[in-house]
């Protein structure tokens, strides 16, 4: 877990591992694997509700659970900026991590990819490898989306690439 | 415009009897010979050729094949003609991907079949191939639109899809199946299929598809800091597929620690991209037609101008199913296939004579020996020949997994647990 600060380890180590490596071509394995999902998804946002550190939503987009879409948030000098989220669960998952979106932000930081997708550190993919099947999509949000959210919104709003909407505003204090 | 630079033309000679004084002839002249030259232009602007039956090796400039028909002439390929029986599918049409279909498309490749996603972009114009007009195309669209231009007698199929999404990768499976471009093809509709994409997981799904197509293909990679490439032959059951071991990445000699990767995702040369185009459709023209030796692995390292090369093994315990179902059948038929190559070593060795092989080995760069006993194991990290790294560690053993931590979530169902998550946002 080098290169990882002490929060985001603390967290991950609290969210349910999983146990089924099927992918969404697996039939009734992957409907196994899906309620581990859900299982490690309302552990984490439940955590992260006791803890006030409420930061996403998230949802099947189809029955399948293929597709998942949802809303994130980041709060920075007490003013809340959300976006919308999206990811498909590759065929190859959990070998390969989902590519999460934020379409919103496509073209606005160099640290994406094409189609919106974030630009993960050097530390994400080695560790996702190392654990799977054991993290699911709790730990892709935990160990991609937060600290990317924590280090680009930051500079996507100080260099005014992103303007605060006033009607989502909402005082933290 | 020729109608008009015609009338032109007449209008000038109309002009020049007129003129009663032939001092000014001189330079109406002139003024004819420039519409004429426009003329010229204009005939010769966007014609297309027309398309041609048959591979012809006459020596004459309005052969666009002449000169690679010349490699049957001087004994380098027996059959160049071959080329247009061939099918190949390229995924990502990206800095290698459609540098190498253009250098396909001008060789007189019969079939491509490219997949893509994305759209041109002006950031895309410090590689090669797209042009700025093209911007906000689909790049398969744009592909098809030059490379039909450049060599009309090359079938193209284009795929504007993700194919490692459930949908995407259905219809990309099924059309490599397809078998309608030459029904008498064993296995699958296509030759080779070429990966060109920029992230790991995307090679993964090609690998996925080539191992349960058992469907032979090629790897390209370049990498993130632009300095350093690579290129792989990946043969179902009989070489390591992309999920047999971390993949391998040619090691730049930077420090990791060193490279500054804040505000940046990734950095593209158009040079190191052209090398690794180049030398991965060199190795497939080497195997489609039969020619030179096929490169198992080949990396590229940019800043030392060393080339690595290594073979690797499949591994009997590789995660992916498709492959050791591979692995399964290739040992079945080994012990035939080695019979019939010793056969041919044998016959090539009485020819030998006429064709002196250079065995003092002053070029060659190969820091491993290709015969089978020294093929790399792919478990073994510290067998890595200098100058490879793995790019990512192996998953930890499945049966040391601890027990999950299970939690006070007893729910078993999978509605029950969707509406317990949605009950949890919404409160
Ligand atoms: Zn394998």
């Amino acid at each position: 877990m080098e290169g990882w600060d002490p929060n985001t380890k603390s967290t991950l180590t609290q969210i349910p591992l999983l146990s089924i490596k099927a992918g969404p071509r697996d039939g009734a394995a992957w409907t196994q694997r899906l309620k581990e999902e859900y299982k490690g998804l309302i552990a984490y946002t439940s955590m992260n509700k006791s803890n006030d550190n409420d930061w996403f939503r998230i949802s099947a987009a189809n029955p399948e659970g293929t597709r998942w879409t949802g809303k994130c948030w980041y709060v920075h000098n007490l003013l809340k900026y959300e976006f919308d989220l999206q990811f498909d669960i590759p065929v190859t998952y959990p070998s390969t991590a989902p590519e999460i979106e934020l379409p919103q932000l496509d073209g606005k930081t160099h640290k994406m990819y094409r189609g919106g997708k974030i630009c993960l550190t050097v530390h994400f993919k080695p560790l996702w490898a190392k654990n799977c099947p054991r993290f699911g999509i709790a730990h892709a949000l935990c160990l991609g989306l937060a600290p990317w959210l924590a280090a680009e919104v930051p500079i996507l709003v100080d260099s005014g690439m992103i303007k605060h909407k006033d009607d989502v505003a909402t005082s933290i204090l | 415009m020729e109608a008009e630079l015609k009338a032109m033309l007449s209008d000038l000679e109309t002009l020049k009897r007129s003129l009663p004084d032939p001092s000014h002839h001189a330079s109406i002249d002139k003024m004819q010979l420039r519409v004429e030259h426009l003329t010229n232009l204009a005939k010769s602007a966007p014609v297309q050729r027309s398309k041609v039956k048959d591979m012809s090796a006459e020596v004459v400039d309005s052969n666009p094949y002449s000169r690679l028909m010349a490699l049957q002439r001087m004994g380098i390929v027996q059959n160049y003609e071959r080329i247009r029986e061939f099918s190949v599918a390229i995924v990502g049409i990206g800095g290698v991907g459609s540098v190498a279909a253009e250098m396909l498309t001008r060789c007189g490749i019969g079939r491509l079949l490219l997949y893509d996603y994305d759209k041109v972009e002006l950031a895309n114009m410090n590689r090669l191939f797209f042009r700025p007009e093209q911007v906000g195309m689909t790049k398969t669209d744009a592909a098809v639109q030059t490379l039909s231009d450049i060599n009309p007698d090359v079938v193209l199929e284009s795929y504007t899809l993700n194919i490692t999404t459930v949908q995407g990768f259905e219809t990309f499976v099924s059309s490599l199946k397809n078998k309608t471009f030459r029904p008498s093809k064993e296995g699958s509709g296509v030759d080779l299929v070429l990966s060109c994409v920029d992230n790991y997981e995307a090679r993964m799904v090609v690998n996925q598809a080539c191992n349960e197509l058992n469907q032979t293909w090629m790897e390209s990679g370049v990498s993130e800091d632009a300095v350093s490439g690579h290129i792989q032959l990946l043969i179902p059951g009989e070489t390591a597929c992309f999920a047999c071991a971390p993949p391998l990445v040619v090691a730049s000699g930077i420090d990791e620690r060193t490279l500054k990767r804040e505000g940046v995702c990734a950095a593209s040369l158009p040079t190191t991209m052209g090398v690794v185009a180049g030398l991965l459709v060199q190795n497939t023209l080497k195997y489609l037609l039969k020619f030179g030796h096929v490169s198992p692995y080949l990396g590229y390292n940019a800043l030392k101008d060393y080339f690595p090369t290594m073979e690797m093994k499949p591994n009997p315990q590789c995660s992916n199913v498709a492959c050791v179902d591979r692995q399964r059948e290739y040992l079945l038929v080994k012990p035939a296939r080695d019979a019939a190559a010793k056969a041919k070593i044998e016959a090539e060795a009485l020819s030998a004579t006429e064709f002196p092989l250079h065995d003092d080995n002053e070029w060659n760069i190969s820091v491993v020996d290709d015969s089978e006993l020294d093929k790399t194991d792919v478990r073994s990290l510290d067998a890595l020949p200098d100058g490879l790294v793995r790019e990512l560690p192996n998953a930890d053993e499945f049966q040391k997994l601890p027990v999950p931590l299970e939690t006070a979530n007893s729910i078993d169902d999978l509605d029950d647990l969707r509406r317990q998550l949605e009950a949890l946002s919404a409160g």
